[in-house]
């Protein structure tokens, strides 16, 4: 080798090139793996942390004290959720809307639980970029967003943009009737 | 760089002995001493060294408060009145940090409207310029995150509408929101990791701004003719004139900022941001600071949440497409009669939209905010684009001294022998 160098002379390639072209190949997939193995930690890391996820297990509502009308905030997860005990009149003016004024068509009954239509349970932050809308404000009698102004009916359905859909409704279920369960569907199954 | 000229001739034997082994003496010669600059430079150009200055001030403030925050949603709050009552300046160093933010905008923003008004975006100069817009980006970041740091009211809000907008991105947004929360909602894991990259920020800002001098002593500077140096009569050295320039300006400037922060302190400000962070209630009227309201006012203008968005970024990265978008051979406003009207009418849209960025979204406002926001990019995709063919511009001085003396006199002066100044001609 040191006599190839010192005359400028190239050796054969045949063998000796294959073998430059395996070690550049190895190299190169040995660094993309490393590279990726390195920074996947420090992704991973910036991810809701053990404590955040275990801080963040199902909360129990107690409904009995809110009166008809009432809208109550409560936290999960961080999360703001409005509890809306919602009057009849309330009720039957929301099912009175035809699909076709909707932004965000859903029925006010796929937003509530069968047999519980009074409440309304939703996350409180507006879907456009999170402020929190006043409640019983707004034409609609549901929720005007200070920030944006965006309006939303009874049911947490969107009404005037520029928020693009309804106010999500969390997973929960109810333990009795004067009782939810705020974090898990029915039957147990946790939330994702 | 590695072969980088220059004039400086080391004197004591230390300096002969450490210039053969790092040049940095003679590099600091060539770029701020002996460097050639234009001699009609107007107060415009000495923005640069007043924004080096408030990044110095910025750093320096930063480091002296981070010694006494606590960077937890618990602690933020207390710990930003407790500099305010109890360390000794604190109260100077907390406002002066927070106007110095301010006044690190107003100069910021001149000193882009100066180069778009003298066409320094122009070849050969795009890539000092593309970094300018980078450094900008970077500020607008570290302004958003240090917003955040006291945890008042409009701090808290201010984190959840600006991570939300990111969520709007599709398919990787919600990730991305969570990774930047760490958490499920804007809380505890945010604020620590805010405070890390806030004080992360600056040091990359410092960074570009090293690579946009550089930049900017291989091009040369621009000036108000926008023609290059052709002989050195066109230029006098750095030092003493542009040092001295610059440094009365920034002293002028700093009576403005001083202004600020002893008669003014929270004018700039929001007094929601004396009310602890409340995640149950949104403020009633919740605006960013002031240099981000015009951004705002094109978000609101759009009644799409992804348009919006898409609308606010592209405001700010169309700037680094200027140099591209401008078809005139001529670089100054000065002599282009018809784009001059159109670049006046764009500063007032500019300003405009950010007096809407304040008022409420309704009514008017919006309707005046669309019509702001579809000149702001008109602006860019056809004004800069068409007037450049049609406009027939004035004519050119022969030389940056024939624009100074009047043409055909002959001057003694300060002038740099032609060999001092030949390097940026070269390219300019």
């Amino acid at each position: 080798m040191a006599d190839t160098v010192a005359t400028g002379v190239a050796a054969p390639h045949g063998a000796d090139g294959t073998r430059r072209d395996f070690l550049f190949l190895a190299t190169g997939a040995g660094l993309a793996v490393g590279v990726g193995a390195v920074a996947w930690p420090f992704v991973s890391s910036m991810a809701p942390d053990a404590a955040t996820i275990a801080a963040g297990a199902p909360i129990e509502v107690d409904l009995a004290p809110i009166q008809d009308g009432q809208i109550i905030n409560v936290f999960w997860r961080g999360k703001l959720i409005f509890v809306r005990n919602r009057t009849e009149k309330e009720i039957q003016d929301l099912r009175a809307v035809p699909m076709s004024d909707l932004i965000d068509p859903q029925t006010d009954a796929a937003r509530t639980k069968e047999g519980h239509e009074k409440w309304l349970v939703v996350y409180g932050n507006c879907t456009h970029l999170g402020c929190v809308p006043a409640g019983h404000s707004g034409p609609y009698d549901g929720w005007a967003c200070p920030c944006h102004g965006s309006l939303f009916d009874a049911s947490g359905r969107v009404r005037r943009g520029p928020a693009p859909s309804n106010l999500p409704v969390p997973p929960y279920a109810f333990q009795s009737d004067t009782k939810i369960r705020i974090g898990e569907e029915g039957g147990g199954k946790a939330a994702a | 760089m590695s072969a980088h000229a220059t004039t400086y001739v080391p004197k004591s034997r230390f300096a002969k002995w450490f210039e053969s082994r790092l040049p940095i003496a003679g590099l600091i010669h060539s770029s701020f001493i002996a460097f050639p600059v234009p001699r009609n430079l107007n107060y415009f150009w000495t923005f640069g060294a007043i924004l080096i200055a408030m990044l110095g001030i910025q750093i320096v403030t930063g480091v002296w408060l981070a010694m006494h925050y606590t960077a937890t949603a618990t602690e933020a709050f207390n710990s930003v009145e407790h500099i305010m009552r109890d360390v000794n300046y604190g109260w100077l160093l907390r406002y002066a940090h927070a106007n110095g933010a301010s006044m690190f905008f107003v100069a910021v923003y001149i000193h882009i409207f100066r180069g778009l008004y003298y066409g320094s975006y122009k070849a050969p100069r795009e890539v000092l310029y593309i970094l300018g817009v980078i450094i900008y980006l970077l500020m607008m970041a570290t302004a958003f995150l240090g917003y955040t740091l006291p945890w008042g009211q409009m701090s808290f809000w201010g984190a959840t509408v600006i991570t939300n907008i990111l969520a709007a991105i599709p398919v990787v947004g919600d990730t991305i929101q969570s990774l930047l929360w760490g958490g499920y909602s804007v809380g505890n894991p945010t604020i620590n990791r805010f405070f890390s990259l806030h004080y992360l920020l600056p040091w990359m800002i410092a960074g570009v701004v090293v690579l946009h001098v550089w930049a900017l002593h291989v091009t040369g500077q621009n000036n108000p003719t926008g023609i290059p140096i052709k002989s050195g009569k066109d230029a006098v050295p750095f030092t003493p004139y542009a040092t001295i320039k610059d440094v009365f300006a920034t002293v002028v400037f700093m009576i403005l900022f001083a202004w600020f922060i002893f008669y003014q302190p929270n004018y700039l400000g929001h007094a929601d941001n004396y009310v602890p962070a409340n995640p149950a209630v949104t403020p009633a009227h919740i605006v960013p600071e002031w240099y981000f309201l015009p951004f705002y006012a094109i978000l609101r203008a759009v009644p799409d949440k992804l348009g919006g968005v898409i609308l606010m970024f592209g405001a700010v990265l169309i700037l680094a497409f200027a140099p591209w978008l401008d078809t005139s051979r001529v670089r100054s406003t000065n002599y282009r009669p018809i784009y001059r009207q159109f670049f006046w009418l764009f500063v007032i849209v500019c300003i405009v939209l950010g007096w809407l960025g304040a008022k409420p979204p309704e009514g008017g406002y919006v309707l005046a905010a669309r019509i702001c926001t579809a000149y702001y990019f008109a602006h860019f995709l056809l004004v800069m684009p068409l007037v450049g063919l049609f406009e027939t511009p004035k004519a050119l001085p022969g030389s940056i001294l024939e624009s100074v003396t009047g043409p055909g006199k002959q001057v003694s002066g300060s002038g740099l022998p032609a060999g001092a100044a030949a390097a940026p001609t070269t390219k300019g």
